[in-house]
């Protein structure tokens, strides 16, 4: 509810009224929030708060459950993405996701991240598209633990480098934003930290969007977080603003231990 | 006069009466022996009952089926040592025919031709009494042994229940153990004949000949009897056009399976509304319980003409045997097992995969043909081998509308035959038991036995690599 | 300023990529539909063969269920036939010439026919085996009708075949199997009024016969009931057993595994296989009866078998835990839990997978073959060790027969093969869903 109004940053991406239905029951209630461009925002919440499900609405992956409806507006660009006139795969290549268990495909490191590339036609030929393969690794801080190993099957990676090679798999397809559906929950707290610092130089490229059941996590990695209660946005501020001195006194019980 | 203890019904009845009788002894027994000691019975009463009658009954049962398998056997041997004594100068395919006659009078089913053969009826008659009298008596001695055996040990301290449920458990075991003895059976029957198959014809020249004709088969009757007194004209028994026959078929059927069954199950398993699902999927289970009899009678006598016709409308020769009927109709009933399993493994594949792909951006189509059907690969592998396996086997579509004579070749539109097919019309018909030809059946029983063995295994290891995948 | 000028350049490749991406859209989404197109193309194509299957066996079928029969008037020699009492006399029954008398009486319905060889093809009009049902018929009643009764003979399957418009009319004479003049005879009787089409009741009376006319399932269903009778009583008690030991006796290990692997393997093995094993080991080397349904009840048996068992393992599994656990509690056995209280609950599931186990076994023909079922017999077998054959085996002999009639009467057995093999199924279904516990 609380909208950061700081005319020096853009809103890359923002939701209006975003209401999501299970069947007859309604996981979200009236959401609206503006995201800043380049910017890590966390949703944070306890479990079945909704925060998930509103993660997933922004690249309409919430088409592909099929009992769910999701009614509102998502505005990227002067355009509502939710709008049964937008192609969701021109959208998913904008914008791209992690998920929380990672699920490379079961084909090498290389065709991992190639796939991306490969379905939308980005590269014209073998070489690009080795390029593009070899500078979404870098980016994803991947490339020095598997370059002389390409051709490995992508399941014999740690978790921690998996959920990497994921990352890289989104980058390459090129998004501006990159939404993360709590991507260290699986992961051991060195692979976490890693991941956390990945997301530190993204964040120079990107605009993030990540879900994490940990405060302290959303504390160290984002700039904005949001907070919601059984499917509504109680809180969206500075981080530092909603940790330090939040607003309403749901967000303070959460923050505090009280509930969650 | 009916001797009691020769009558196969009245010895049945008195054992099932003595096993109910010791039942309920035993229960009186252990009962009074509990008012007299003063104690309670470790079991209830009823344990005490079954336990003699079990006794009773078991050793009588073993008795009875070893007399039943063994006796007739041993009764026919005698017999025929008489007979051979009685017509000496007679040569061993007659010798068999005239003990043949001889089991028929015995039995009263026709008159005896002669004297000879009358006196050797009721000598075998005798025998058969005798037999069945020392049968009943071997029984009720048996009978009594065990339950005395067990009525002495019956007691307030026995432990009859343990008793009885550890005799359950090795006969539940027992009953496992059957499916081992089953195949067992298999491999031993066909080797045994397979082997004296390969005593008259050289491996070699079975698995690598190119000519199969065990021509004198199919004419039976009285050439086949005296087949083993004309040197040379045993046929020759190479198998290669047989088994390329079945490998065609299978192709044929493989060709019209594979590409309906694999999109079928790639639409009920991705695209189908879980109603539209649940429509089709027993729907197509259907065409798996049609009977291959059924499938082989259309085959034989709607498809093949078809087929046939539209060859001559076409200007193509097409056999009224055609392999392409034979293959498309055995097409057809391989559908459902193809699209059932392969819509089983498809479901398999973890949701999660799908989803990284959609949050990639591909459409529905490049998720599952990039990433849902490799990742069930090795299940489909799996399938396609067990469909396979279940083409070689098959019997009745290809004995009803594929040929007889062997034919190697690529092109559907002649006639094959099939491994199967050979197999039922060696061993049907008036062939003797023993000749090399009848035998032969045996060695491509045995082939064909291995060759599906392998295929399962295969199958199997194949499904298998699908679960290591995702650890 | 080259900062900004970075950023813009940037979003203007961004923008050129999605327009680059967007353009490839069509072509992707056309590729998605089609592979749905393909889908339900191969579904209906499957269902559509399953169609054309049932059409065709129900269209060549459905005229079995009648047989043409036309009227004849009748003098039977009283005389000829009757004992002492007035009865009839089996003996003299068995000598007299039914056929003689019968051909004789209908040549005198069609007085104009002179010729030796007209003469012969009208009586070719008739059943052969007329005079025999002829006997029977009169034999059953134990009386003689009076004088010039008009009596039904069935006719012959050829004239069967034309009553049901099976026969082409158009075709040269040559090629058919009755020639004009017959022809003509018969729509004489039509006109006439004095030849119709009646219940085949023979179809379902009668055992195997050379004459189709006279043809019937009753002596192949009765093998089959008997055979299926000795499968289940083999099988059932077996696979239960052996279930429970796998379930809840067997020690983890290596036996135990290969039993397992027998299990799995048998319920995969090419059943002409099961009755090499039948024809080696129980004719061969036991020297059990052939074509007998104990035999044929014996193989099918151990092909069932495996699928009685792994039906009978999912039931037990299916029982929750909870239900042992709580007997074991109160003091039963392993043994007592096992019988008295999971099997009770899981006999819904075993019943439904022997049921489904027997309607396969119904609908196996191979193994029958093997061990002799297929002879041609012509009568109902009495036990279990009579020569017999089975519901598919005659089918299959039939289906080899020359006459257009045993093609037909295939058909209907067919049919009435499928009709018990769906009624197995539905129960199997319904009893499934009836006993189905949430628990």
């Amino acid at each position: 509810m609380d909208t950061n109004t700081d005319s020096a940053n853009l809103v890359k991406i923002q939701g209006e009224n975003v209401n999501v239905f299970y069947g007859a029951k309604q996981a979200l209630n009236n959401v609206s929030i503006a995201i800043q461009d380049r910017s890590v925002t966390a949703f944070i919440g306890p479990s079945g708060c909704g925060k998930s499900t509103f993660l997933r609405c922004f690249n309409r992956m919430n088409d592909v459950i099929p009992n769910c409806r999701v009614e509102g507006s998502i505005i990227m660009g002067d355009v509502d993405v939710n709008s049964p006139q937008i192609d969701p795969v021109l959208l998913r290549a904008r914008i791209g996701m992690v998920f929380q268990k990672p699920n490379p495909f079961p084909k090498t490191i290389f065709e991992n991240v190639a796939y991306g590339p490969r379905i939308h036609g980005l590269a014209q030929n073998k070489t690009e598209l080795q390029d593009m393969v070899e500078d979404s690794l870098k980016k994803a801080g991947l490339w020095g633990e598997v370059a002389d190993r390409l051709n490995d099957q992508a399941t014999g990676l740690s978790g921690g480098q998996q959920q990497r090679l994921c990352i890289a798999r989104a980058i390459a397809v090129g998004p501006d934003v990159l939404l993360m559906d709590e991507p260290c929950s699986a992961l051991d707290p060195i692979a976490t930290s890693v991941i956390e610092e990945l997301i530190s130089e993204l964040q120079q490229r990107f605009t993030i969007l990540i879900v994490t059941h940990s405060m302290q996590q959303a504390a160290r990695v984002s700039q904005k977080t949001a907070y919601f209660h059984l499917g509504t946005l109680v809180e969206y501020g500075d981080t530092k603003d909603v940790f330090t001195r939040p607003q309403n006194e749901q967000t303070e019980a959460y923050i505090s231990g009280k509930i969650g | 006069m009916t001797d009691i203890f020769a009558s196969d019904f009245l010895v049945f009845a008195a054992t099932i009466m003595a096993a109910i009788l010791s039942f309920y002894l035993a229960i009186g027994r252990v009962q009074k022996q509990a008012v007299a000691a003063d104690t309670k019975a470790h079991s209830l009463k009823q344990y005490y009952g079954f336990y003699v009658s079990l006794w009773v009954l078991v050793p009588a049962i073993l008795l009875a089926l070893i007399w039943m398998f063994a006796a007739d056997p041993m009764l026919m041997s005698a017999a025929k040592v008489r007979l051979v004594a009685a017509y000496p100068k007679l040569p061993e395919s007659f010798l068999n025919l005239k003990m043949a006659q001889l089991g028929n009078i015995a039995a009263g089913y026709i008159t005896a031709p002669d004297a000879v053969m009358a006196a050797q009826a009721d000598l075998l008659r005798a025998a058969q009494d005798t037999a069945d009298r020392a049968r009943g008596l071997t029984l009720a001695a048996v009978m009594c042994v065990g339950f005395f055996y067990a009525f002495r040990r019956v007691s307030p301290e026995l432990r009859a229940r343990v008793l009885c449920e550890s005799f359950l458990r090795r006969l539940f075991f027992l009953s496992a153990v059957v499916a081992i003895l089953t195949t067992v059976g298999i491999v031993a029957s066909l080797l045994f004949e397979a082997v004296r198959f390969f005593r008259e014809i050289s491996l070699v020249d079975f698995f690598f000949g190119t000519h199969w004709s065990p021509m004198t088969a199919l004419r039976g009757g009285e050439a086949a009897a005296s087949d083993e007194f004309v040197a040379g004209s045993t046929g020759s028994f190479g198998m290669v056009p047989v088994m390329a026959g079945t490998l065609l078929v299978a192709l044929i059927a493989m060709i019209v399976a594979v590409p309906i069954g694999l999109f079928s199950a790639i639409y009920t398993a991705e695209f189908a509304s879980r109603r539209v699902r649940n429509i089709v999927k027993p729907t197509l289970e259907v065409l798996a319980g049609v009977p291959t009899v059924v499938y082989g009678f259309f085959a034989a006598l709607t498809a093949a003409p078809f087929f046939r016709d539209l060859g001559l409308f076409v200007g193509l020769d097409v056999s009224s045997q055609s392999a392409l009927a034979a293959g498309g109709v055995m097409g057809i009933m391989i559908i459902p097992f193809i699209s059932s399993l392969s819509d089983d493994v498809i479901t398999a594949v973890p949701q999660s995969l799908r989803d990284g792909a959609y949050g990639l951006g591909s459409t529905r189509g490049e998720t599952i043909i990039r990433v849902v059907l490799p990742a069930a690969f090795p299940g489909l592998v799996g399938a396609f081998l067990l469909a396979i396996s279940r083409a070689i086997g098959e019997t009745m579509i290809v004995v009803m509308a594929a040929g007889v004579a062997a034919n190697m070749t690529i092109n559907p539109l002649e006639s094959v035959t099939t491994v199967t097919v050979q197999i039922v019309m060696l061993l049907t018909g008036d062939n003797e038991f023993d000749s090399v030809k009848t035998l032969s059946a045996f060695a491509l029983g045995i082939t064909l036995f291995v060759i599906t063995l392998l295929l399962n295994i295969a199958a199997l290891t194949a499904s298998r690599r699908l679960g290591q995948r995702y650890d | 300023m080259t900062d900004q000028a970075e950023m813009i350049k940037q979003q203007a490749m961004t923008e050129d990529r999605f327009a680059k991406i967007a353009q490839g859209l069509k072509k992707r989404h056309a590729k998605s539909r089609r592979l749905k197109a393909y889908g339900i193309m191969a579904i209906v194509t499957a269902i559509g063969f399953l169609a054309i299957l049932l059409t065709t066996i129900i269209g060549n079928g459905y005229t079995a269920i009648q047989q043409a029969e036309l009227q004849i008037a009748l003098t039977i020699p009283a005389d000829k036939l009757q004992n002492d009492n007035g009865g009839i006399d089996p003996d003299k029954a068995r000598k007299f010439n039914w056929n003689g008398l019968i051909k004789k009486a209908f040549r005198a319905e069609f007085p104009e026919v002179t010729a030796m060889l007209d003469q012969r093809a009208l009586g070719d009009l008739l059943s052969k085996n007329a005079g025999y049902d002829l006997r029977r018929q009169i034999e059953a009643q134990g009386v003689i009708p009076a004088a010039g009764t008009k009596l039904w003979i069935k006719t012959s399957d050829d004239v069967d075949m034309l009553m049901k418009g099976r026969l082409d009319r158009n075709i040269d004479q040559s090629q058919r199997r009755l020639s004009d003049q017959q022809i003509g005879w018969v729509d004489h009787l039509v006109a006439d009024d004095r030849i119709r089409l009646v219940f085949n009741k023979t179809f379902f009376t009668a055992a195997d016969s050379r004459e189709p006319e006279s043809a019937g399932i009753l002596g192949a269903t009765v093998g089959s009931a008997m055979a299926l009778f000795v499968t289940v009583l083999l099988a059932l008690p077996l696979a239960v057993m052996a279930a429970v030991y796998l379930e809840y006796f067997a020690p983890p290990g290596r036996m135990t595994d290969f039993i397992e692997v027998n299990i799995n393997n048998l319920a995969a093995v090419p059943s002409i296989v099961f009755g090499l094993l039948g024809l080696a080991v129980f004719l061969g080397f036991f020297g059990m009866p052939r074509s007998a349904p104990l035999v044929g009840g014996m193989v099918l048996a151990l092909m069932t078998l495996p699928t009685i068992i792994i039906a009978t393992r999912a039931s037990i599994r299916a029982v929750p835990t909870s239900i042992r656990d709580a007997a074991l509690g109160l003091g039963a056995s392993r043994m007592q839990a096992a019988i008295d209280h999971v099997l009770p609950l899981a006999a819904p599931g075993i019943l439904t997978g022997t049921i489904i186990g027997i309607a396969q076994a119904l609908g196996e023909t191979a193994p029958l073959i093997m061990i002799g079922m297929v002879a041609f017999i012509v009568d109902v077998p009495a036990s279990l060790t009579d020569p017999a054959t089975a519901l598919p085996v005659q089918i299959y002999i039939w289906s080899d027969s020359a006459e257009r009639a045993f093609y037909e009467r295939s058909s209907l057995a067919i049919m009435v093969l499928l009709a018990f093999l769906i009624t197995m199924n539905i129960s199997a279904v319904l009893l499934r869903r009836k006993f189905e516990k949430k628990w």
